[in-house]
């Protein structure tokens, strides 16, 4: 049953996933227009657009003391896990103040002071980093949880395999979030998993299979998560899987959805039907009839912060030949 | 001979096609190889031609990729698996290392594993440290497998049909920043390059430059304005195949310089710089003037911030600034 009213969760908890969802949302207009203006550069930027209520409900569902990783499309994880969004545009530009000094880039996101572990963007690599986490988290018998995203494409790679049946056979506190978007860079779900069901995966590992979620729905999104995370706190893993889809193609490469009418066109059903913004909007309004006015506010505030975020990035100096050489190993130059 | 002038890119295209026209049993797989027409575009329009049979997209899974490109390759196809880009071989390394390299000679030659993996490589751009990787020297380093890395247009498309049609397993590594770039390519469906043959690209008596891939391009042009500015002659050898190393030019050319520095894109340490000096030493210790010279990628690993990135890597201006070293 879809969940089009919220009667358990409070006014100001949905007014402020709402907040997070459109500052997502802008942050990555933003950086998409920057993108065109040359202030952001490079070859990769893969915005979160169109996967806004994923993030902010499944984050919405851990503490401050539980762990996150994710892939390289990665920067409306880090918005909605707290990290303020200056930092994080000053990365996306390449300065010094950046979360990673400039030296990471987009893909590169972390923040240790929000237990975020960061982005990667070598597919798949982050899932045994996830597994390492967990280990820890049981070891010194923390009441914690990890919660690693994933893109439905990265479920075919050798780590997945690895990681998760890892995590399975110590009984580890991990919640495998698979952000199912249909397609991995150019390739459809049904032409690189034999299940692409994937949450159906689960049975091979013999972990719990939390099912398939509507990703576009914050409020589902959140019980998902917060159930999933109760039960791997006490028992043992999870896999979830989220239904979503990404709005601005694989990254800022691709061209696809200029050229191909059938892409295009699922894109807008996607973005008419199922859009994240909509269906809280619709939630509020069922729920908390008579907030229009501060839904304008709160969009005005995430304009703000964008705006301030790019004047800081604009004005934060660049890296340095220090910055080069500095922290390749720990306590050692690597001109020693 | 006919030739024309076409982009590397587009010289790896005609070499593929005219391989799997030549040879039904050549075929490609690899990650978007197919309908989204290749991450670089090499296989532009070969799904339409070919079929989804001989142009395989395959999910994002590396060690397969690599490890049935092995076992088809073994059991009689001569697969062309692509792996989008070198820092994911990273995760085939062990099919690529010991097996497609160690299969032959371990069941003392009851099968030959003939196929190409293909890679792009390079850095610039602004792709991090997990994407900028330049690592063909340690592919190099296991005997069993060959490791190309063209400098041109015209040598991508000879050296890619001899990859396809050898019998050895071969990594063929394509520079990004060299895709686009034209030279004279031979129109013919049979010009094939020897394999394991360096080129002298440029000769000259004053300093041996030693290089591959994109050096090559830095060599040739650092050359041209010492030439200019200074009068000072570069000779400049293309190693072409890092694997089988053929340094018989650059003996020679050593001989008429004493002289010589190598660049590479790649990093300093157990490198190809590193391989060239030892061997110069051993082979040619009377006719050494000068210490060899290395330039090379800074040994750091690569950020994304351009300003920096750039101080990290090798360009023109750091070869000159060597060639002049070397003549005291
Ligand atoms: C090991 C590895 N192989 C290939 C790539 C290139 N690549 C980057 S993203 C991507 C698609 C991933 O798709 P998915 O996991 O579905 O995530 P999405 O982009 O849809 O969020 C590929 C093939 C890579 N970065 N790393």
């Amino acid at each position: 049953m879809a969940v089009e009213q919220s009667t358990t969760l409070s006014r100001e908890t949905l007014l402020d996933w709402y907040y997070q969802i459109v500052l997502i949302r802008q942050f990555e207009e933003r950086c998409d227009a920057l993108y065109k203006d040359h202030k952001i550069t490079g070859v990769y930027l893969h915005l979160y657009s169109g996967h806004e209520a994923v993030g902010v409900g499944a984050l919405a569902a851990l503490g401050t003391d539980d762990h996150v990783i994710t892939a390289y499309r990665d920067h409306g994880i880090a918005l909605a896990r707290g990290v303020d969004a200056k930092p994080l545009m000053a990365e996306m530009m390449g300065k010094r103040t950046g979360v990673s000094g400039g030296k990471g880039g987009s893909m590169h996101l972390a923040s240790r002071a929000h237990n975020f572990w960061g982005g990667y963007a070598i597919v798949g690599g982050h899932f045994p980093l996830a597994t390492g986490i967990a280990l820890k988290v049981r070891y010194m018998k923390e009441p914690n949880v990890v919660l690693c995203f994933m893109g439905d494409g990265a479920t075919n790679n050798g780590y997945f395999h690895e990681a998760v049946n890892m995590a399975a056979v110590w009984d580890l506190p991990v919640i495998w979030l698979i952000e199912n978007n249909l397609v991995g860079m150019g390739t459809r779900i049904e032409d690189s998993s034999g299940q692409p069901q994937l949450h159906k995966r689960a049975a091979a590992y013999g972990i719990k299979d939390g099912g398939r979620v509507d990703g576009q729905n914050v409020v589902e999104m959140y019980e998902a998560v917060s159930q999933a995370a109760a039960y791997a706190k006490k028992k043992g893993p999870v896999l979830l899987e989220a239904l979503t889809y990404r709005y601005s193609g694989h990254g800022v490469s691709d061209k696809q959805y200029n050229v191909r009418e059938d892409l295009a066109s699922e894109l807008k059903q996607w973005q008419d039907a199922r859009d994240p913004i909509n269906v809280l909007r619709g939630i509020i309004n069922a729920s908390y009839p008579g907030a229009e006015a501060e839904l304008k506010a709160l969009e005005d505030r995430a304009d703000g912060v964008v705006e301030e975020s790019v004047k800081f990035a604009d004005e934060s100096p660049v890296p340095t030949y220090e910055d080069l050489i500095s922290n390749v190993y720990v306590g050692r130059s690597p001109l020693d | 001979m006919a030739e024309k002038n076409i982009s590397m890119r587009d010289a790896l295209r005609d070499a593929l096609r005219e391989e799997m026209i030549r040879d039904e049993r050549v075929f490609i797989m690899g990650e978007e190889v197919g309908r989204w027409q290749g991450t670089h575009r090499v296989t532009r329009g070969f799904y339409e031609e070919f079929g989804a049979e001989r142009v395989r997209d395959t999910p994002i899974s590396e060690m397969a990729i690599a490890g049935a490109a092995v076992g088809a390759a073994m059991a009689g196809l001569r697969p062309v698996a692509e792996l989008m880009t070198i820092n994911f071989a990273f995760l085939s390394l062990d099919a690529m290392v010991n097996h497609a390299a160690k299969i032959h000679y371990m069941f003392n030659g009851q099968f030959t594993v003939p196929l190409v993996f293909r890679a792009a490589t390079g850095w610039g751009n602004q792709a991090t440290a997990t994407h900028s990787h330049t690592p063909e020297p340690i592919f190099a380093h296991f005997p069993g497998m060959y490791v190309a890395m063209p400098s041109n247009a015209r040598d991508a498309k000879g050296m890619l049909k001899a990859a396809i049609r050898d019998d050895n397993p071969v990594l063929f590594s394509e520079v990004i920043a060299l895709y686009p770039k034209p030279s004279l390519v031979p129109d013919d469906a049979d010009f094939v390059l020897p394999i394991g043959k360096s080129d002298v690209k440029r000769e000259g008596s004053d300093v041996t430059i030693v290089s591959f891939g994109r050096g090559v391009e830095w060599s040739l042009e650092a050359a041209k304005q010492l030439s200019e500015k200074d009068g000072i002659e570069c000779e400049v050898v293309d190693l072409r195949w890092l694997r089988p190393l053929d340094l018989d030019p650059v003996y020679e050319s050593f001989k008429k310089t004493n002289r010589c520095v190598v660049v590479e894109e790649s990093l300093p340490m157990y490198s190809v710089g590193s391989e060239v000096a030892a061997r110069l030493q051993e082979a040619a210790f009377d006719y050494m003037d000068a210490p060899v010279r290395r330039v090379s990628a800074m040994d750091v690993p690569l950020p994304f911030a351009r300003d920096i990135e750039l101080m990290a890597l090798p360009s023109a201006q750091k070869v000159m600034t060597a060639v002049r070293e070397v003549l005291g």
